[in-house]
């Protein structure tokens, strides 16, 4: 049930407030970019972007767009803030994580602006619980500048193929290869780890490749540990779409579906490893 | 085959794959023979001439991580392609899923020496068949922890299992399960009356799951205490057996596994139909017989004491030695018997436990 509108506390409006029927709207797209502690938030009058980082040269995105929102204002051109991502989900499913039938925890959010804690309210069952969660200076994010025109190879597949090879993607090896070509293989997932190596491959024909764009042969390899988190979003998604750029840039790209029909999108965008060169055959 | 050992042994042959494995003290021995027809396609490729076959062995848990989980590979798995590359020292396992989808594995393999136990079913004494189930639903009154049952045939046909107590274990603490299976409930009973053997359960209980899931009976072949007990199944396209050794009943240990092992030695071909029952050919010693050491020792192991198998011949406890086994102080090796030289009693000695010597042999 809608949460009726709080009035902030004397003093300054709220830069940012929404409400949200059901939180889980929000906590589950939070949860695909939960791997590490801290994250970025930006809100603009189109919506919410949560970016997570790792090792500088990992990033993810979680794009809320106002839509999903039953209320979403922002007073300033942009808000953005650092926060502990960890405690934002710790309160957002406060009432428990189990999605019963017919129940759902409505949420209030409200941020007065630099230097003041993000405020939650959230009730569920007559129930109401107030959260305050420091914010913090906002760190210089990375730009992977991936735009569609410099995608050398692009792919978009049905996660339910991939879901059960990154669930069991050999975590013994250091990287995870990906190769897409115009020929055979023309899509691969390769690992090499202590039992031997390990090969996934995709043909350009299979019924779960839904568009296959590639141009050129690309072979790269990326962290294993940084694309590993990205299992979560790809447990929640029904489309993926994986792109690579001239420089072996690689952008994932998952489409979420949420209760409600709702389409939200997590992106992941890796550096490929170093030590490797670029479009080995 | 994991419930034995850490190794997968696999030999192609012109009569199937054979995949075998030992546990490290030497007192289990598995293998599993798929016949050519249990594939869809099976080629051998037979060895150059003049070579011996083709065998090799992987790490246990790297092959069935390939297989990891059942449920799903039943799902989307259409068919399973597996290679085996010399040249290149790959095992390849190619799976060929749903939606065109192919997963590669090439898993890094040793090439090893024949596995192979000795042990000849016609020379056991007794025998027993019965549904796989049978024996199922009698096992499953034994603690999972137990480590040793004991089979024994009494009077009327009956037949007993009993859990093993140590002679040590103070009697009015220890709890005894008894159960008797009428004779009716076997296929077949052919056994030597007042005889009971004594062996490791973990592995025996690793092949009934199998038999059970296969649906096959199970036949039980065996002799006297401290000579090994056979367990096989028999499949128009698949063959199993589980050699386990038994526990020998002599308080002395000193002798058994010698005579035990080089009783075999002197009658080669005639007793044996199939070659897994032939001789075999330890592990360790095809090709070691050039200098046999101490007769208590095993030969080339620069292994550290506990492996040695001077200790077997304590009857100290020595469980910590060899590590994943059940108590086998009294356990002997006594079917891996040495190669088929000429001069083969003298090599008697090479039959001592063996020290899994996982990475030196090969």
């Amino acid at each position: 049930m809608p949460f009726s509108a709080q009035p902030p506390a004397s003093g300054d409006p709220c830069v940012l407030s929404a409400s949200l029927d059901n939180a889980r709207h929000l906590s589950s797209l939070l949860r695909a970019v939960h791997f590490q502690d801290h994250a970025t938030c930006f809100a603009t009058a189109s919506g919410l972007r949560v970016t997570v980082e790792d090792a500088k040269c990992m990033q993810a995105n979680a794009f809320i767009q106002a839509e999903i929102f039953q209320e979403f204002a922002v007073q300033e051109e942009s808000v953005i803030f650092r926060i502990n991502l960890s405690v934002l989900l710790d309160c957002l499913t406060i009432f428990g994580t189990s999605s019963l039938p017919g129940t759902s925890t409505a949420l209030r959010m409200c941020y007065r602006g630099y230097g003041y804690p993000l405020m939650l309210f959230l009730e569920e069952g007559g129930v109401v619980t107030e959260c305050k969660i420091n914010t913090q200076e906002p760190e210089e994010l990375l730009d992977f500048d991936f735009c569609s025109t410099k995608v050398v190879n692009k792919i978009i597949l049905q996660s339910e193929g991939l879901r059960e090879a990154f669930a069991e993607l050999d975590m013994t090896s250091e990287v995870l290869q990906i190769t897409m070509s115009p020929e055979k293989p023309y899509f691969r997932l390769s690992t090499f780890g202590n039992a031997g190596s390990a090969h996934l491959d995709y043909p350009r024909d299979s019924d779960l490749m839904e568009a296959f764009h590639c141009n050129q042969t690309q072979t790269n390899r990326y962290k294993i540990s940084l694309l590993k988190p990205s299992t979560k979003a790809l447990a929640l998604s029904c489309k993926v779409s994986i792109r690579t750029d001239a420089q072996g840039f690689l952008s994932l790209q998952y489409m979420i579906r949420n209760e409600d029909g709702q389409t939200c999108f997590v992106e992941y965008y890796c550096c490929p490893d170093e030590n490797v060169t670029e479009a080995e055959l | 085959l994991s419930r034995i050992g850490d190794e997968l042994y696999l030999e192609p042959t012109v009569t199937g794959l054979s995949l075998r494995a030992v546990n490290s003290s030497r007192s289990a021995f598995a293998s599993f023979l798929f016949a050519p027809l249990f594939f869809q396609l099976y080629e051998p490729g037979g060895p150059a001439p003049g070579t011996e076959r083709f065998r090799c062995k992987v790490h246990m848990k790297s092959f069935l991580g390939v297989f990891r989980s059942l449920p799903s590979l039943e799902k989307s798995v259409g068919k399973c392609l597996i290679l085996l590359k010399p040249r290149a020292s790959r095992l390849v396992l190619q799976l060929h899923c749903k939606y065109g989808v192919t997963k590669t594995h090439n898993l890094a393999f040793q090439e090893c020496e024949e596995l192979q136990a000795v042990f000849d079913t016609q020379r056991c004494s007794s025998r027993l068949c019965a549904p796989a189930r049978v024996l199922a639903e009698a096992v499953v009154h034994f603690p999972l922890t137990l480590a040793e049952v004991t089979l024994g045939t009494g009077p009327g046909g009956k037949i007993s299992l009993r859990n093993y107590v140590e002679d040590e274990a103070d009697p009015s603490k220890t709890m005894v399960t008894e159960l008797w299976l009428a004779e009716d409930e076997f296929q077949s009973v052919a056994v030597s009356p007042g005889s009971c053997i004594t062996f490791c359960l973990k592995e025996f209980r690793g092949l009934l799951t199998f038999a059970e899931a296969s649906n096959l009976p199970l036949t039980i072949h065996f002799d006297e205490p401290g000579r090994p007990v056979i367990f096989t199944l028999d499949d128009t396209v698949l063959e199993v057996h589980l050699v386990l050794a038994t526990l020998s009943d002599l308080e002395s240990n000193s002798q058994p596994p010698l005579t035990n092992g080089v009783s075999h030695l002197p009658a080669p071909s005639d007793d044996f139909a199939d070659d897994l029952e032939s001789y075999m050919v330890a592990l360790e010693t095809s090709t070691c017989e050039g200098g046999p050491p101490s007769p208590t020792f095993p030969l080339r192991t620069p292994q550290p004491a506990q492996h040695d198998p001077e200790e077997e011949e304590n009857e100290e406890d020595e469980e910590g030695a060899v590590p994943g086994t059940p108590p086998h102080k009294k356990f002997h090796s006594l079917f891996f018997g040495s190669v088929l030289t000429p001069g083969g009693p003298g090599l008697a000695p090479t039959q001592q436990v063996l020290a899994e010597d996982s990475d030196g042999e090969c």
